[in-house]
């Protein structure tokens, strides 16, 4: 119990100390999550918006294939990708292997499907509320799907917010994709399990009480945005 | 671009008819009620006029030159806003008709103006009154300058003053130079503002009189069953 509670004393001290290795650690988690919840959103949430307003052939099933993927094992994310982008793979020559490139490309892939699936269900819901007043204003299916993006926004961060918390939890995808390598590709999940194993216990839980309460600052931000937004907007 | 001309019109949804077999020629000039007991038909055949639904069979056609899309409006039930001001979902509606953004401002301005909403133009659309979204979901058609506009039993989710209010609004908007085409189980509301009578039954369009006729002297059984509030609900 007093190895914990030392343990704790450490991490106190190098989070509130600002440990310049804590500190470059959590950097580039931010960097590396960051970057790819934006490119996730930035393909996911048109996406999720178009599949909702669209109606053609294969519709269901792209539904089920998106759905099953949010469950994707990280895993096996970090495998496939590290064999696209090993020397001998299909795109080894862009030679972002074990750089923070790489699992920026693991987490996109990982929390892709999330942000689509969980925006289409979202989006769908409001279009069938708004589906015959927008095409009673003469909204086709593009304007239409723009239109909801704007007017289910508030939902629509929540979502984000959670594929971004899905990527700063996750370990197996970019300890395969990025190595751990000190500097240049330790980020908090893969230094936790690095250090927990070398039995350094301090860093191991300043980074964890980190992480914990990034999710849940994310989680309470989502909450009120939402709140915020429903007594303003209705 | 009236007439509006249905030419047998029958639609169906997986086998059961909704409406059979009308034809009318609905011109410019009398306000149009379209009235009947629940479950007759009236909204469907107002999609149906209006180009959101397709007809089994037969053909609507609008015999006068124009755009048919951009010369008609409709209004719903029940209101649908969009999540931002009062002002922004009347400029909405204008900047899809292709208004530029100066004439969209000012149509807007003046549209609150009419309906007695300029007071709230600012304020997001959801959190208005029911009366006050329905005056909105008004002013927003209204400001398009329809030839026609389609009016679905616009007062059913109001009070008695909302109802007063809109029925107002309906005149302007009628002594503005628009076709008004509506559907209503309200007797009351048909007498005051109808100049003549489709009443269906059944998905039938059982007769076309003028107002006055229709309550003194109905030509159809099921027309003088439903006005003395004796016909059996199905």
């Amino acid at each position: 119990m007093s190895e914990i509670t030392q343990a704790l004393g450490a991490a106190g001290a190098m989070i509130f100390g600002f440990d310049p290795k804590l500190i470059e650690i959590v950097l580039l988690s931010l960097r590396v999550s960051l970057t790819a919840v934006a490119i996730a959103s930035v393909i996911g949430l048109p996406l999720g918006a178009a599949m909702a307003v669209n109606r053609f052939n294969g519709r269901r099933a792209l539904i089920v294939v998106l759905n099953a993927l949010m469950g994707l094992p990280p895993v096996v994310v970090g495998l496939v990708v590290y064999l696209l982008l090993s020397r001998a793979g299909p795109l080894g020559e862009l030679g972002i292997l074990f750089t923070p490139a790489a699992m920026v490309v693991a987490q996109t892939i990982l929390i892709l499907p999330i942000v689509a699936a969980l925006s289409r269900q979202v989006i769908e819901d409001s279009w069938q509320e708004y589906q015959e007043q927008l095409r009673s204003l003469g909204a086709g299916p593009l304007t239409s799907a723009v239109t909801l993006l704007w007017d289910t926004r508030f939902s629509l961060v929540t979502i984000v917010l959670a594929g971004f918390g899905r990527a700063a939890a996750e370990v197996g995808a970019v300890i395969i994709v990025g190595g751990n390598i000190d500097g240049v590709t330790r980020v908090m999940t893969t230094a936790i399990a690095l250090e927990t194993s070398k039995g350094d216990l301090p860093l191991a839980l300043g980074l964890g009480i980190i992480l914990l309460s990034l999710v849940l600052a994310l989680n309470a931000a989502a909450y009120w945005v939402k709140e915020a937004a429903q007594r303003r907007y209705g | 671009m009236l007439p509006l001309v249905l030419d047998d019109v029958s639609f169906s949804v997986n086998g059961r008819t909704i409406i059979d077999r009308v034809s009318a020629e609905i011109g410019a000039g009398p306000r149009t009620v379209i009235l009947g007991p629940n479950g007759a038909g009236k909204s469907v055949l107002m999609r149906l006029c209006h180009g959101l639904l397709t007809p089994t069979s037969g053909n609507i056609v609008w015999r006068g030159t124009g755009n048919e899309r951009r010369s008609q409006a409709m209004v719903f039930q029940r209101p649908v806003m969009l999540r931002r001001s009062a002002f922004a979902n009347v400029v909405y509606g204008l900047r899809l008709a292709g208004i530029s953004p100066r004439e969209r401002e000012l149509r807007a301005g003046d549209v609150l103006e009419a309906v007695g909403l300029a007071s709230v133009a600012g304020r997001p659309a959801r959190v208005l009154s029911g009366g006050e979204q329905q005056k909105l979901a008004m002013a927003r058609a209204w400001a398009l300058g329809p030839e026609v506009l389609f009016l679905d039993e616009p007062t059913a989710n109001l009070d008695p003053g909302a109802t007063r209010e809109v029925e107002t609004i309906i005149g302007q908007i009628r002594a503005s130079g628009t076709k008004i085409v509506m559907t209503t189980h309200n007797l009351g509301q048909a007498k005051r503002l109808g100049d003549e009578i489709l009443f269906l039954s059944g998905g039938r369009l059982v007769e076309r009189t003028p107002v006055d006729q229709f309550f003194t002297k109905p030509a159809s059984v099921e027309a003088d069953t439903f006005i003395r509030g004796e016909l059996p609900w199905n």
